[in-house]
């Protein structure tokens, strides 16, 4: 039905930027999880260094907050030999002050390679990447609520550590799926590896409409959204939504959705609990499920470096790629 | 000046004309169809074979920028794009810079129109002060300085009260009233239509029901105080229900649709092309038959171009904070056309909702070309295949999704009031 995603290939079909996973194929991710896990023990190492991007210059474009995407990006991107310059940038909206796309050209103009771009508008990669020189690599740590692509990477490589096999997984994603595009990337992901089942449970006031054309059911309740459940995806409920324009109170939220022990119990006896972070206790996650046995979500931070290493590795280029696999 | 023009295929739906003729033009007016009798004397005839005649079309809702916005498109630019592309009325909804509430705004705009030469300008006047819905303008004055009618443009009028007053308060003077008919909560801060593209995209989305909830409001507050009510821009198959129904209670209402939501669905928008971000949006392509279906059946009667110009840049932003709008007066006819190239429609009710019936709405004279009436007429060639490009787009706006593709069919000549205002 939808166009296909010009943006992020060159003419010969090889990946460029990193903006969305639709549009990826099996062997893209399988590949990116494979040289991932080669990564993952470099942080372990005396000298943790290797020089893929030696001369390179890596720009962290934050058009919005971020502490652990930003921070763990500038790891992956130092350990990759690249010199790093983090812009926390703001900017005006729509016609006043300086454009999104003048903001970036002037920074190219400084001979940039890569940007990594966070903005609040859905689009923004897309909008920055169809804009640069051919040899500017893009990478998307999240468009307001389209995709944060390397979030759902990191989280499929995390669940890869854990369960072997993705074509027997069930997997759920509980919370705020309309503004979560930690979500939608999920979703693609976990759809293109070829998962058993994916479910989304929460109030409709959080569930976007026509969620099923992504390749998803929906649960309106935790007891039979997570029966036979592997993988428990928990999203972050925003404050700013606690207006009770979508989320009457806090209260009934966490007593229907919030993970707990209790609720924790309808899933399978080996289930794994994932958040992208940050959480809030008591709001989505009670502190016994977070930080019990069964939680990996400091996992997944460890994952993002080794996980974005990879992703660049990828964009800088095919040669330098098979010297270190 | 008087002109012949030999052998073109004429289309006059008004008058139930679809054949090869003659067309003879004394003066301003329309002197004969077929042979013109007395020994009529032309200063020029114009070789029509192999194409069609039209009436000169009546925009129905088409924006200019001036005043207010002339960095994007002036009254001379737009008209000028207007006559190439066989426009010769305009209407313009009220929304400039400041808003058309006062008699000498109206003067203002038709001085310019008539002194650029071009197609003429029917201004809609504001139905409420500053189109803030808060209070009513003085509607017969604009009626008396030349407003074809009224509208709070793309404004809503959220207090139900103050609508119907505005309502009764036009009717009492037989003004039409023109409608955006949107609810604004349930519109929200949306720019897309609410589906899987806004589900993919996280894009903020618009749902049927702030379309279907404001026409169902509309409709009723027409029923209860007389006016006569046109609205504009539909967008989903089931306002055209909603208009069927308030036809078939012979209630003086009338349904207008832009050309591109009949070609175009939410799927065009692929990976955020701002090309495509117009308001009402693309819908499904359950709605986009459900139009074409309205217009076959009659309930919505009008085709306009809803045009918006801009500057190129002005696209060139993340999708929610990209400007809105198409500019869409050189496309208008051949868009339209493709509708019955493709034989989704018949020619006359495209033609008819291109030019007599939105000229009935507006109650001008224009926009058929029976004996006697003004020579607003155009030459459509539907073999030309021309590229819309720099050189070709007359518009100052380059907001077409169109811009740089091919297209077919181009109008050749243009005639405002017996006078040529384009050829090529």
């Amino acid at each position: 039905m939808r166009a296909d995603f010009p943006v992020q290939f060159d003419q010969n079909g090889k990946l460029r930027h990193f903006l969305t996973i639709q549009g990826l194929s099996e062997d893209t991710l399988t590949g990116i999880l494979d040289i991932a896990h080669s990564f993952i023990d470099f942080g372990k190492r005396e000298i943790k260094k290797i020089p893929l991007m030696r001369g390179k210059t890596m720009v962290n474009l934050f058009f919005e907050p971020s502490t652990r995407t930003r921070t763990t990006f500038e790891i992956a991107a130092k350990r990759l030999s690249a010199d790093v310059v983090n812009m926390n940038a703001t900017r005006m909206s729509t016609t006043k002050g300086e454009t999104i796309l003048d903001t970036v050209k002037t920074i190219e103009a400084m001979h940039t390679d890569m940007f990594v771009v966070r903005d609040r508008a859905s689009g923004a990669a897309q909008l920055i990447a169809s804009h640069l020189p051919d040899h500017v690599r893009v990478i998307n740590a999240g468009d307001g609520r389209h995709e944060h692509p390397t979030q759902a990477m990191l989280d499929v490589f995390t669940i890869r550590q854990h369960k072997q096999d993705f074509s027997k997984l069930r997997i759920a994603i509980v919370g705020d799926i309309l503004h979560s595009r930690v979500a939608r990337s999920q979703i693609h992901a976990l759809n293109i590896l070829g998962v058993r089942e994916i479910r989304v449970i929460g109030p409709r006031t959080l569930i976007p409409t026509d969620i099923e054309t992504m390749g998803v059911g929906y649960v309106n309740n935790m007891r039979d959204g997570l029966e036979d459940i592997d993988v428990i995806i928990m999203l972050r409920i925003q404050r700013e939504r606690m207006d009770g324009q979508l989320i009457p109170s806090e209260q009934e939220y966490f007593a229907r959705y919030g993970l707990t022990e209790r609720t924790l119990d309808f899933a399978k006896p080996d289930a794994m609990v994932m958040h992208p972070g940050p959480i809030n206790r008591g709001l989505e996650i009670s502190s016994s499920v977070a930080d019990g046995n069964r939680s990996v979500i400091l996992d997944q931070v460890t994952n993002g470096i080794a996980v974005r290493m990879s992703i660049m590795a990828h964009l800088m280029g095919g040669q330098e790629k098979s010297k270190w696999t | 000046m008087d002109i012949s023009i030999h052998n073109g295929h004429l289309v006059d739906p008004a008058n139930g004309v679809n054949q090869v003729t003659d067309i003879h033009i004394s003066r301003n007016r329309i002197k004969a169809i077929g042979d013109p009798h007395q020994d009529f004397r032309p200063k020029r005839v114009i070789d029509a074979k192999g194409r069609y005649i039209f009436p000169g079309i009546v925009d129905l809702c088409a924006r200019l920028r001036e005043p207010g916005e002339e960095h994007k498109a002036t009254i001379l630019s737009e008209t000028r794009a207007a006559a190439s592309a066989g426009i010769t009325s305009l209407i313009c909804p009220p929304d400039t810079l400041p808003v058309i509430e006062t008699p000498g705004m109206v003067h203002m705009i038709q001085e310019r129109a008539n002194a650029a030469g071009f197609s003429g300008i029917y201004p809609l006047g504001a139905l409420t002060a500053g189109l803030k819905g808060k209070k009513l303008t003085d509607m017969a004055t604009l009626q008396d300085a030349g407003c074809v009618g009224v509208s709070n443009a793309l404004e809503p009028v959220e207090n139900s009260l103050l609508m119907r007053r505005a309502m009764q308060y036009a009717s009492t003077y037989d003004i039409p009233v023109f409608l955006a008919s949107w609810d604004p909560w349930l519109q929200g801060n949306g720019v897309v239509h609410e589906g899987f593209i806004s589900t993919q995209l996280g894009l903020p989305a618009i749902p049927e029901a702030a379309e279907t909830v404001g026409v169902a409001r509309d409709i009723a507050l027409v029923e209860t105080s007389g006016a006569s009510a046109h609205i504009y821009l539909v967008s989903c198959a089931r306002s055209v229900s909603r208009l069927r129904e308030a036809r078939q209670r012979n209630l003086p209402i009338t349904g207008s649709v832009a050309v591109h939501n009949l070609l175009c669905t939410e799927s065009d928008i692929g990976e955020f092309n701002t090309f495509f971000k117009v308001i009402p949006p693309l819908r499904t392509i359950r709605d986009q038959e459900g139009l074409i279906q309205g217009l076959a059946s009659g309930d919505i009667s009008v085709i306009c171009s809803d045009h918006q110009p801009h500057s190129l840049d002005s696209k060139l932003a993340p999708f929610s904070e990209a400007a809105t709008g198409i500019a869409g007066l050189d496309t208008l006819l051949t868009m339209a056309w493709s509708l019955v190239k493709n034989n989704q429609l018949e020619v006359q009710t495209v033609i008819s909702a291109l030019t007599a019936n939105p000229a009935q709405i507006v109650g001008l004279e224009c926009g058929n070309l029976a004996v006697g009436r003004p020579a607003d007429l155009l030459m459509f060639d539907d073999r030309i295949i021309w590229t819309l490009d720099d050189t070709t787009m007359m518009s100052k706006g380059r907001n077409s999704p169109w811009f740089g593709h091919e297209l077919t069919g181009k109008v050749v000549l243009t005639i405002k009031n017996g006078k040529i205002v384009w050829e090529i």
